[in-house]
């Protein structure tokens, strides 16, 4: 488990970090969501170790994270970045022997993942000469090198074609389900939506929520449903402990409190409809992270 | 994804790892690197033969002029053949007759002919459009000279030419490699590779890396350079002059291997403060400006000992100021020591100072940083 502790953080005058706390499951895909200059990026840079922290601190498993621990990190920069005029092969080896790798096991790892990204061809061409997208793969055998342990990864599908998506969703997938803490940053909520098992807000330097997806998702929203009639939906307005949100015709979509009593309320209203006529529809609704991501943060 | 937590795992057992990197092995991991692109640069391997291509033919050449304008020829005829018979250092032909003779001042063969005439020696010299002055000075009777206050060297124009060859070696060395190192740290600054780097190692040893790795590179071509010098010499038979050479040019290597991590470390310190290739020349051109002020100087002042003097302790001069004292023995023998105790403090001060610029600037993409936030870190 990877647990950031208190980390704090100023350049200058301006207070960037401001006692982030949250820890990364072991097996756990854990999203690390916010908006622009809330800190992500500066935070993961301080779990790396490539940047300083002012106070906290950062551990795996309880020990202090060394130099050699962080070796163990495979790490993909927001602001992707390889040497333009080095062959690929050649610099993903340069990466693992830096990463404490023999010459032998860099290169036997980088012919490996190179084949698997589909890139075992363009092995021995430049960085340069390739198209952005298989730049980007190239970018991500050089997180994944030396077979890492523990993943960070700032905005990794940013500006990736669908394919390349996918590559990187299932490389996510296979490290967390190997057991490694896997933490990756994205502003695209729709796919942190479908992968991640956990969740982690910031905004403005401090930590706003953190915790399981569910839970998160459990705490931070109003129980919504939505129903669909074969005959005017008016009527849902006047119900107790019903607040609507939507209503456009035969349908309407409200919000009931938390707890039995919403449930009631919920359950009144189906009961309601079914006396009145045939129901269409009637679903629980789950709101989406964009929705909790504006609740927590607003 | 599945609603329910997952039971938690720990980390798997793996393999033991290998150790990280050490310093050392992290610094070479990058000067490998650096050399081998360097060494892969069509460019440079070819600007390098080029160079000591030059360097071997200037001495070559200047051998063949020296030894060729050192023996006069004259001509003579039977009536004069006693006058220069036994005269150290010209080449006599003998003419059958004193026509003979004029057709060979007239087509070149020889630059005089001495033939009989009614003056006070019995001969004359007849030379085509100038008065032959070295064959005069031959043929004439020197009175004794005793110098009262004799100078050390009075060979002006061979300590000037000295002068110079150093000073364009270092200048040069010191701006391609320092520039290089320039180029290198914005490359990876401007193209990111550098939070991935820094991620595995220390600002310091990939600093250290590329410091190391073009300083090799420059030793090497500096050797390459003494090497072709002391081939050249020998060759063409300037041994005498090899052996004034030789401790000037030992003296020159040793300041120069600490001359150049001192520009070096500053290179890449300058280079740290910007994220475009577009801006290093600027932002380097005080380094490049320290490193060209003693190469004018040299060029200016090399026979003023004062300023020599000055220069021989100046840390970004003294590479060229003293080996050149040395030299021309102005230097006593505990002066190159004085010397180069001062430039390593100062390479050592610069490599703390540098290395703390260049890892506070790194991860600062963007503006240009000011030197003043990159030194508070």
């Amino acid at each position: 488990m990877l647990e950031i502790d208190d980390i704090s953080r100023s350049f200058g005058s301006r207070r960037v970090l401001d006692g982030v706390s949250f820890t990364v499951g072991a097996g756990r895909m854990t999203g690390f969501v916010g908006g622009n200059g809330a800190g992500k990026t500066t935070t993961m840079r301080i779990i790396l170790g490539v940047l300083s922290s002012d106070s906290g601190t950062v551990t795996l498993d309880g020990t202090r994270l060394t130099p050699a621990d962080r070796a163990l990190f495979g790490y993909m920069p927001e602001e992707r970045g390889l040497y333009p005029k080095m062959k690929i092969a050649e610099q993903i080896v340069y990466l693992g022997r830096l990463h404490g790798m023999t010459p032998q096991a860099a290169k036997r790892s980088t012919d490996d993942l190179l084949e698997r990204l589909g890139l075992g061809e363009r092995a021995n061409e430049t960085v340069e000469s390739l198209s952005l997208g298989n730049q980007q793969r190239a970018q991500i055998a050089a997180a994944l090198v030396h077979d890492p342990e523990v993943l960070v990864l700032d905005e990794p599908f940013s500006g990736l074609d669908p394919m390349a998506v996918e590559t990187v969703q299932a490389v996510l997938t296979e490290h967390a389900a190997g057991g490694a803490p896997v933490l990756f940053s994205s502003h695209q909520l729709d796919i942190v939506e479908r992968l991640c098992d956990d969740l982690v807000v910031i905004a403005g330097g401090t930590i706003r929520a953190s915790g399981s997806r569910e839970s998160l998702r459990a705490e931070h929203s109003e129980p919504r449903y939505e129903i669909e009639l074969a005959s005017d939906a008016g009527w849902v307005r006047e119900l107790s402990g019903v607040r609507v949100v939507e209503l456009d015709g035969n349908y309407a979509q409200f919000e009931v409190d938390r707890g039995d009593e919403g449930l009631a309320a919920a359950q009144a209203v189906l009961s309601r409809a079914l006396a009145a006529g045939p129901v269409a529809r009637f679903t629980p609704l789950h709101p989406t992270l964009a929705q909790i991501f504006k609740e927590v943060v607003k | 994804m599945s609603a329910t937590t997952p039971p938690r795992l720990g980390r798997p057992a793996r393999p033991p790892r290998p150790a990280l990197p050490g310093l050392v092995k992290g610094t070479w991991l990058v000067a490998e690197r650096e050399l081998a692109m360097r060494l892969r640069s069509k460019s440079f391997l070819i600007s390098t033969a080029i160079l000591l291509l030059a360097i071997l033919a200037s001495i070559i050449v200047g051998g063949i002029l020296s030894s060729t304008s050192s023996a006069p020829k004259v001509a003579a005829v039977a009536g004069t053949a006693s006058v220069v018979d036994g005269v150290q250092g010209l080449e006599v032909t003998e003419a059958a007759s004193t026509d003979e003779a004029e057709a060979l001042v007239r087509d070149g063969t020889v630059d005089a002919a001495v033939l009989p005439a009614e003056t006070e020696l019995g001969y004359e010299l007849v030379a085509l459009d100038e008065a032959p002055g070295t064959i005069v000075s031959l043929l004439s009777v020197a009175p004794p000279v005793q110098l009262l206050e004799p100078g050390d060297s009075d060979d002006g124009f061979l300590s000037y030419i000295i002068g110079i060859a150093f000073g364009v070696v270092f200048f040069m060395s010191a701006v391609t490699f320092g520039s290089t190192i320039a180029q290198s740290v914005v490359e990876e600054k401007q193209t990111r590779v550098v939070e991935i780097l820094l991620s595995t190692i220390s600002a310091r040893e990939l600093m250290a890396g590329k410091v190391v790795g073009n300083s090799i590179l420059a030793f090497g071509q500096i050797a390459l350079i003494a090497a072709m010098s002391v081939l050249g010499l020998s060759i063409t038979g300037q041994s005498a002059l090899l052996g004034l050479l030789g401790p000037a040019i030992a003296w020159f290597i040793v300041f120069f291997v600490f001359g150049f991590v001192l520009i070096a470390a500053l290179y890449a310190a300058t280079a740290a403060l910007v994220s475009r290739q577009e801006e290093v020349a600027s932002v380097t051109s005080p380094v490049t400006t320290l490193v060209m002020i003693p190469y004018f100087l040299v060029i200016f002042f090399n026979s003023n000992e004062t300023i020599m003097a000055i220069m021989s302790y100046v840390p970004f001069s003294a590479p060229i100021g003293m080996p050149l004292r040395l030299f021309l023995g102005d230097a006593a023998w505990w002066e190159p020591l004085v010397s180069l105790a001062v430039l390593v403090a100062t390479t050592l001060l610069i490599i703390g100072i540098g290395s703390r610029i260049y890892s506070n600037s790194l991860l600062r993409t963007g503006a240009r940083v000011k030197l003043r936030d990159a030194l508070k870190g």
